[in-house]
């Protein structure tokens, strides 16, 4: 996943040269990154504290509902191979989007379609998996109401899936624009920002999938209090016994 | 001013001035940074009148003991829409007209990097203050018609006003729900249990408000990285723009904790969940609901805290342009003070926990956010330090936009001193929803904020309208503000220390805090003609006929380089810049050694290429076109806050419903939703010009 996200700005800096559309003949971006590319990366900034501040909220939860006994459970409805299945489709599409931008800069305008088809039809393949899961969850009893652990979920995942609809739009609005004729190769940056949010909605999904499915959950409590991996209790004593040396 | 020929400098052709277009349509279409600056300004001047107004009721009300010019219910409207409407509709709005008006002239550019986006915030922001305030035009009138039949009841003993109250109530949509809930919007008052339709338009009016920030922050955070005028390094980069650079960087990651916060309670509201709710009665019977309303109190002021630095950043930069200008010395310490600026944003977002220091969170998370609440002392008090340097031993003159600010900086060391108080905990805990927290948090923002803006519109009244405010009335403006300020707010020390809670309504003769509640109504009063001499100010100088030169006050940065007003253009030929008071260089270091020119003669950057070896860089581009290039005017900003308004009004307003599979969607969002959409693409395939 990593090196898929260098590629792409590797070749970034290639396409930051020029100047930002809004100013052609303003002297060139003082920072020596093109302004629309700076704009892109600043709201990524920004994207990762609203994704963290619903993260962090959905970790505070975590367990609460099988704490107070409010079922469906998340160990119960989550089919991890599932998701499993919908997050690797997803992660390919970083990579056949790395193709498209590669190809309109190669001014390969018929990789540039194939490519960018290939990425939309895998984030739509995941939107419409997600859809499914969720329709199964709720068939499972588990909806927006329900508990805590459905409120912070679907909210969680939900705010990412709308991202990737976004994402998806935006790659067809890319592909119409190309079978017009207006997606040359130094509209490059045109696809490049698209897939900048692309690669980073990529990599939300892999903490969200991690935290929220494969990171075990505590047991009901007739079934013991404690069920977090071994690891992260002894980080947790670990850092008790630090705190406790603290002089208040 | 005479030229003076240096021939090995070649002056390069002037491109032709583009003329300002006029009329209605030209002010809802313009991308021009200027004008933006207006519209915000007087956008958030009429808020100031109206949060103005809220402020003086209340005081009004708490004028002597058992008042009741009005009820307890209005009395919780009044301090919460007042709280709400001068952070995020009054100080907000009038930093980010600074920045429109003064970052694009300080970096020697043209405009803002993204013209459009910058229309887009304004309207957004129009857009989210409509939402947060339509509750309140709705029930002023009921309001004003309870006080006029009280006073016609007791001044002339006949009740014939008495019906007018209950019938408007009645009769006007939404005039018994006004936001009561206090600008940080605790759960859970905000719940559904306890609140009504009120709270959807607070919540969904700041989440627009948070868009339109959000917007603008990226906006400048690029303007000034990526515009800069040739040769302006960062470390030459005027310190207003600076206090933007990064209260812009606060905006982009304070804003999303309060975005998704609201989102989580707009949920609670409308979807079933209980993210701020820790039980739910479920036919009559007490449940236990898994959600915590501390949740919200975390989120709220991981938002919160920063949002202070974001009111006040802005106000110190401004403080740093003016008062080395009436010094007539440079910055002391320029670089530290960047450096302050930063490390108070940096630590702003690791303390706010010491607002919740009530809330039993532990002795561990306590001390450390106790520690690091202290801390912040250290780079603000680097600050006065740097402002008090500049001014000692300097050239000092005191007009009325260095009274202000010199206001300023004696006031928020009082503000301060009681922020440092408040981070030791038992003091807090002692404190904690007093009117000594209210003294505080005044102190640092009208004391602090308000006062720096109130000196910078003066400061740069000439360079906007081309006019200079009276300098008497300023004066006299100045000292009814310093006064009433003082006489109102510093009493409310002593009332918290006596015990006197905040938020209450009304107290008895034998709590003993009569007095000093008269006393600070009375000071409020004398900000509220202070207000007026300020009104009739504008007014007089709206009349005059007066011009005004490049550089009234002698300034240091590029802004002052350019006709006042500026033309549409801003500067005709992109300056190169060689030092950080780059005005005075090149007239002191430069002009003054030379035999024929006038120490006092103003040198305008359009006339550099005679006066400077650095001459001016100029694209060429330019020299080409042989005229200058301005961004397009555009109605698609415009359409994105129409879009943006009515988004929200369908769900807060009752209409028809359209069944989209499992949801209903309100006819008037679903309108919305479209004209955004349309007005996205529209804009996406809209030249930029």
């Amino acid at each position: 996943m990593a090196t898929a996200i260098e590629v792409v700005t590797a070749h970034g800096a290639g396409a930051a040269s020029h100047g930002g559309d809004d100013h052609s003949d303003h002297p060139p971006p003082s920072a020596g990154v093109n302004s629309r590319k700076m704009l892109m990366w600043l709201f990524l900034a920004s994207d990762c504290m609203f994704f963290g501040t619903l993260i962090a909220t959905y970790m505070t939860y975590r367990n609460r509902s099988i704490e107070l006994q409010m079922p469906p459970y998340p160990n119960e409805i989550f089919d991890i191979p599932y998701t499993s299945v919908s997050a690797f489709v997803l992660l390919m599409s970083s990579l056949t989007m790395v193709l498209a931008l590669s190809a309109i800069k190669r001014n390969d305008h018929r990789g540039l379609r194939v490519w960018i088809s290939a990425t939309a039809l895998l984030g739509a393949i995941f939107v419409g998996g997600q859809f499914f899961e969720f329709t199964t969850f709720a068939r499972e009893g588990l909806t927006l109401s329900s508990n805590i652990f459905g409120s912070s979920f679907y909210v969680l995942t939900g705010f990412h899936g709308t991202h990737v609809t976004i994402g998806v739009i935006w790659l067809l609005t890319l592909l119409f624009v190309s079978l017009r004729g207006g997606l040359s190769s130094e509209k490059a940056l045109d696809v490049e920002l698209a897939g900048l949010y692309w690669h980073f909605v990529d990599i939300v999904w892999i903490v969200i999938f991690t935290l929220v499915y494969l990171v075990p959950y505590a047991n009901p409590p007739e079934g013991g209090a404690e069920a977090a991996p071994e690891a992260l209790i002894q980080l947790m004593t670990l850092g008790q016994r630090l705190l406790a040396t603290l002089p208040f | 001013m005479a030229s003076i020929a240096q021939p090995h400098i070649q002056a390069p052709t002037l491109p032709k001035p583009k003329v300002e277009a006029t009329g209605l349509w030209s002010w809802l279409t313009t991308v021009d940074h200027k004008r933006i600056a207006k519209l915000y300004g007087v956008t958030a001047f009429i808020f100031f009148l109206i949060g103005g107004l809220e402020a003086l009721l209340l005081r009004v009300q708490l004028a002597r003991p058992q008042n009741d010019v009005v009820d307890a219910q209005r009395y919780n409207e009044l301090f919460t829409m007042h709280g709400t409407t001068m952070i995020f509709l009054v100080v907000m709005p009038l930093s980010v007209a600074f920045f429109n008006l003064v970052v694009p002239l300080q970096i020697g550019a043209r405009d803002v990097a993204f013209p459009r986006l910058n229309g887009f915030s304004y309207w957004t922001f129009l857009a989210g203050a409509f939402i947060l305030n339509i509750p309140v035009l709705f029930a002023l009138p009921g309001v004003f018609a309870g006080m006029a039949a009280t006073a016609w009841t007791n001044l002339l003993g006949s009740p014939v006003l008495n019906g007018l109250q209950p019938w408007l109530d009645a009769n006007l949509p939404f005039a018994t729900n006004v936001p009561d809930q206090g600008w940080y919007g605790y759960s859970p008052l905000t719940q559904q249990l306890f609140s009504g339709r009120e709270i959807d338009f607070w919540a969904l009016g700041i989440q627009v408000l948070g868009i339109a920030s959000l917007a603008g922050a990226f906006n400048f955070i690029v303007t000034i990285l990526n515009l800069r005028a040739p040769g302006m390094t960062m470390m030459r980069v005027p310190i207003f723009s600076w206090a933007t650079l990064i209260t812009s960087v606060l905006i982009i990651m304070a804003f999303p904790a309060i975005t998704i916060a609201l989102f989580f309670l707009t949920f609670d509201r409308l979807g079933g969940t209980h993210f701020y709710s820790a039980f739910n009665i479920v036919d009559g019977t007490l449940i236990s609901a898994g959600g915590d309303p501390m949740l919200w109190q975390h989120l709220f002021w991981i938002f919160g805290h920063p949002e202070v630095y974001i009111l006040i950043l802005p106000a110190f930069g401004l403080v740093s342009e003016i008062i080395p200008v009436f010094s007539r010395k440079p910055l002391f310490g320029y670089a530290v003070m960047v450096y302050a600026i930063a490390a108070i944003a940096f630590l702003g977002f690791g303390v706010w926990v010491h607002h919740m220091f009530t809330t039993g969170l532990g002795a561990t998370p306590t001390a450390a956010f106790s520690a690091a609440t202290m801390l912040i002392a250290i780079p603000t008090g680097v600050k006065i330090l740097n402002w008090t340097a500049t001014m000692w031993g300097g050239s000092l003159s005191f007009p009325t936009a260095m009274l202000f600010v010199v206001g300023l900086v004696s006031q928020f060391v009082i503000g301060g001193l009681s922020g440092v108080m408040h981070a030791i905990v038992p003091v807090d805990t002692q404190h904690n929803d007093s009117y000594f927290v209210v003294a505080h948090f005044h102190y640092v923002l009208f004391g602090g904020s308000i006062f720096a803006l109130l000196g910078g519109l003066y400061f740069y009244w000439p360079k906007v309208f081309g006019k200079l405010l009276d300098e008497k009335l300023g004066k006299l403006h100045f000292w009814l503000t310093f006064a009433g300020f003082n006489l109102t707010f510093f009493p409310m020390h002593f009332l918290g220390l006596a015990g006197m809670p905040r938020r209450y309504q009304t107290y008895s003769f034998e709590s003993g805090w009569w007095f000093w509640n008269a006393i600070s109504t009375i000071g409020a009063l004398l900000i509220a003609a202070s207000i007026m001499v300020f009104l009739i100010n504008v007014q007089r100088t709206f009349a005059s006929k007066q011009t005004v030169p490049a550089n009234p006050w002698d300034a240091a940065t590029l802004e002052w380089a350019i006709p006042s007003p500026p033309p549409v253009y801003n500067f005709r030929v992109v300056p190169l810049v060689t030092h950080r008071d780059q005005l005075w260089h090149d007239k002191y270091d430069q002009v003054a050694g030379g035999a024929d020119r006038v120490a006092d003669s103003i040198i305008e950057v359009d006339q550099l290429p005679e006066n400077s070896p650095a001459g001016v860089a100029l694209t060429e581009a330019q020299t080409e076109a042989g005229n200058i290039h301005l961004p397009n005017p555009s109605y698609y900003p415009l359409l994105c806050g129409i879009g943006f308004f009515f988004l929200p009004f369908g769900i807060l307003m009752n209409n028809p419903h359209i069944q989209v599979g499992m949801f209903g969607v309100p006819i008037l969002s679903a309108l919305g939703f479209l004209i955004l959409v349309t007005a996205i693409y529209g804009w996406s395939f809209e030249p930029a010009g």
